[in-house]
């Protein structure tokens, strides 16, 4: 990286407090993968001059993965002690690269003592285009390319965002296509639930390549993503049909970043 | 006189019977445990004008939607018919409302258009089920009950519309013919067309039109009376369930008010919770899952929105969002039946869980909410699934063995899979 990313227990130490939290989640700190987009929404509130920090290793999981799969208590024990944390130190809001740490902060932590404001990049990047701070100028050329997004479960039906995201994409001038079962119609990408953590069950197809199927109906040359596990499961079904050449699975946040050469 | 007397004996018999069989089923509910769906009502009632009586979440599907409409206003409309059709059963009078002149032509008439519609709806309907076989009316839980009761429902709607314009027929003619009591009035432009298929002979009229009038008032009182058997009760649960229907984002997940006591107390021990534990975590019976949970069963029409958009469902599993809503549903019945029988403290050894629903079914689940978006009233088959979950997980400590290695990694490691929590930051040094 380029620039330092910042910790709140340094800006702390300096007497200082970020605009916006940036909550990594355990998907963007561990899974390469999704450590790129995290590294990418970095370089774009880096690049906006946002103020922002991340909790680094006093970050720890939302608990959202033991909340779907039945473990309360797990959840509340996580909740609980990530709130202790986010409330020492003053935080008012919050920009998740995930939208089940989005889902689980916004909705699931209130009712325990957690209240901020929470916004899924998305939104960030949506607000940053609306104000006039983010283009899609400087870097590669979208123009024309097919390009189809995916909507995360939890962040459409979940919570009802659809076109922040596409707003994203709109900018770019880009031929935007969507998939037959798309927006509150949106097929899910198979890992919901704590299903990223588990073998399906028996059936007779796995559901991301139901879902990659119905992409690749569209003819894209992007699918975007918004969800680093819809990013495993699009990613994944994409090199089971033979066509992770041809077709790429980018985050909202990657299309951003190169389309402003960040 | 004799005819008002029996008239008045089946009408409150039929009403009679309809709220003994209702109130059980309200006593089922109650079954329920707690559940707060009071707040914010007039949101509730938006909701509930918009959904139920605006059918809003109907339209997705366009052919249904308009079919389906039909057949809701030919029942709210048709229905004022029957006040009449009350009135004059009880005074012997004929056509009572006549005095509205012709506005009272223009209901008439517009009840026939509305008829012929419901009439014809339901037979498209019949042919989408028997003949076509659409695919959302199949699966493992639409044994013969379910087939046969959504058969039965059209089928009498059909004969209903069909005494209903038989008898108008037949009371026209004899208006033409000038029978005494059969007043000039109302307007006939649907059974017009059927006068010519009657005979001409006034007492023969006569008994078609009573029969006709006696078979659709009977009928509807029998249906009434059907109703609490039938997924069709859907026609009046629809806006009580709407009303209490879950107002917050459909992503989030109740907290559980229990658990926070519990984990308040081991994360400072000075800590005295307000109220006592309950006795048990989640679902394993019905009566485990809260009143809105059972309302949402017994509102349940199968229409199988739900199934037909699962990602689960789709692929093979053998989950079904429907099958959820009809298990929970038949489990509260017997528990009632059984209450009825044997009294409140009868165990009959058997639980939502295992004996209905099965662990293979919640575990497919990918809690995506299409099945809860899909739902036409609001009915909300993941809010089970995360109960039974709940049950398995934190009371018996049974669930597959990657998400007990997952929950393992979340408690130890703080994340998912098995990383340190010191290399937590190492993405912002990398690359």
């Amino acid at each position: 990286m380029e620039f330092k990313v910042p910790t709140m227990a340094e800006l702390l130490a300096s007497g200082e407090e970020p605009e916006i939290l940036f909550w990594v989640g355990c998907a963007g700190s561990y899974d390469e993968r999704a450590q790129k987009i995290t590294r990418d929404i970095c370089k774009i509130l880096h690049h906006v001059g946002i103020k922002y920090a991340v909790l680094g290793t006093e970050e720890s999981c939302t608990g959202d993965p033991a909340k779907r799969a039945g473990n309360e208590f797990l959840f509340q024990m996580q909740a609980m002690t990530n709130i202790e944390v986010l409330n020492a130190y003053n935080i008012k809001k919050i920009v998740t690269g995930c939208p089940h740490c989005f889902n689980t902060i916004k909705n699931e932590y209130p009712g325990l003592g957690g209240t901020y404001e929470v916004i899924h990049h998305s939104q960030l990047i949506q607000d940053l285009i609306n104000q006039g701070k983010l283009k899609a100028e400087g870097g590669e050329s979208f123009k024309g390319k097919k390009i189809t997004y995916h909507d995360p479960c939890y962040l459409g039906r979940g919570n009802g965002i659809y076109e922040a995201p596409r707003k994203a994409l709109e900018i770019l001038d880009a031929e935007l296509v969507e998939m037959k079962r798309c927006k509150s119609n949106g097929l899910c990408c198979g890992a919901g639930g704590a299903q990223m953590f588990k073998e399906p069950e028996k059936g007779n197809k796995d559901i991301n390549i139901e879902r990659i199927e119905e992409a690749l109906e569209t003819q894209p040359q992007f699918i975007a993503a918004g969800c680093p596990f819809c990013m495993t499961m699009l990613n994944d079904g994409v090199k089971l049909k033979d066509k992770d050449q041809e077709v790429k699975v980018l985050d909202i946040a990657e299309i951003t970043v190169r389309a402003n050469g960040l | 006189m004799a005819s008002q007397i029996i008239f008045v004996i089946l009408a409150l018999a039929g009403i009679g019977l309809f709220s003994y069989n209702a109130r059980k089923i309200v006593r089922n509910i109650k079954l329920g445990k707690a559940a707060n769906r009071s707040d914010q009502p007039q949101k509730r009632l938006i909701t509930m004008l918009k959904v139920a009586f605006g059918q809003t979440k109907m339209a997705v599907r366009p052919i249904p939607f308009f079919l389906h409409l039909i057949v809701y206003l030919g029942f709210v409309i048709i229905n004022l018919e029957v006040l009449e059709i009350i009135v004059d059963g009880i005074f012997g009078s004929h056509r009572a409302f006549a005095g509205l002149g012709s506005f009272y032509n223009f209901l008439i008439g517009s009840f026939e258009f509305l008829a012929a519609g419901v009439w014809l709806a339901c037979a498209v309907f019949l042919i989408r089920r028997n003949i076509l076989k659409l695919k959302r009316f199949s699966g493992v839980e639409m044994k013969s009950w379910p087939k046969s009761d959504a058969n039965y429902i059209l089928i009498t709607e059909i004969l209903l519309m069909s005494a209903f314009l038989t008898m108008n027929a037949a009371d026209a003619k004899l208006q033409i013919l000038g029978e005494a009591h059969y007043i000039n009035a109302g307007a006939f432009p649907v059974s017009t067309w059927l006068q010519a298929l009657l005979p001409d002979q006034i007492s023969t009229l006569i008994f078609i039109e009573r029969f006709c009038w006696w078979f659709h008032i009977i009928g509807i009182f029998a249906f009434l009376n059907y109703l609490p058997y039938s997924k069709h009760f859907h026609i009046m649960l629809a806006f009580p369930n709407t009303y209490f229907s879950n107002l917050e984002p459909k992503g989030e997940f109740t907290n559980m008010a229990s658990v926070t006591n519990e984990v308040k107390a081991m994360l400072d021990p000075s800590f005295v919770p307000a109220e006592a534990a309950p006795g048990k975590f989640g679902a394993k019976d019905v009566n485990d899952l809260s009143w809105a949970n059972l309302l949402n069963a017994y509102t349940c029409t199968e229409c199988g929105r739900c199934t037909s958009v699962c990602p689960a469902n789709l692929t093979g599993k053998l989950l079904s969002p429907r099958k959820i809503m009809m298990d929970t549903r038949d489990r509260i019945e017997e528990v009632g039946k059984n209450l009825d029988k044997y009294g409140a403290d009868h165990q009959d050894n058997k639980s939502l869980l295992d004996d209905y629903i099965s662990r293979e079914e919640i575990w497919a689940c990918t809690s995506c909410n299409a099945c809860t978006e899909a739902c036409p009233i609001n009915i909300d088959p993941l809010a089970i699934i995360v109960e039974l979950r709940r049950y398995a997980v934190m009371e018996e400590s049974v669930a597959p063995a990657s998400i007990n290695a997952m929950l393992g990694n979340v408690e130890n490691n703080g994340a998912p899979w098995k990383y340190s929590p010191a290399d937590r930051f190492n993405w912002a040094t990398e690359d």
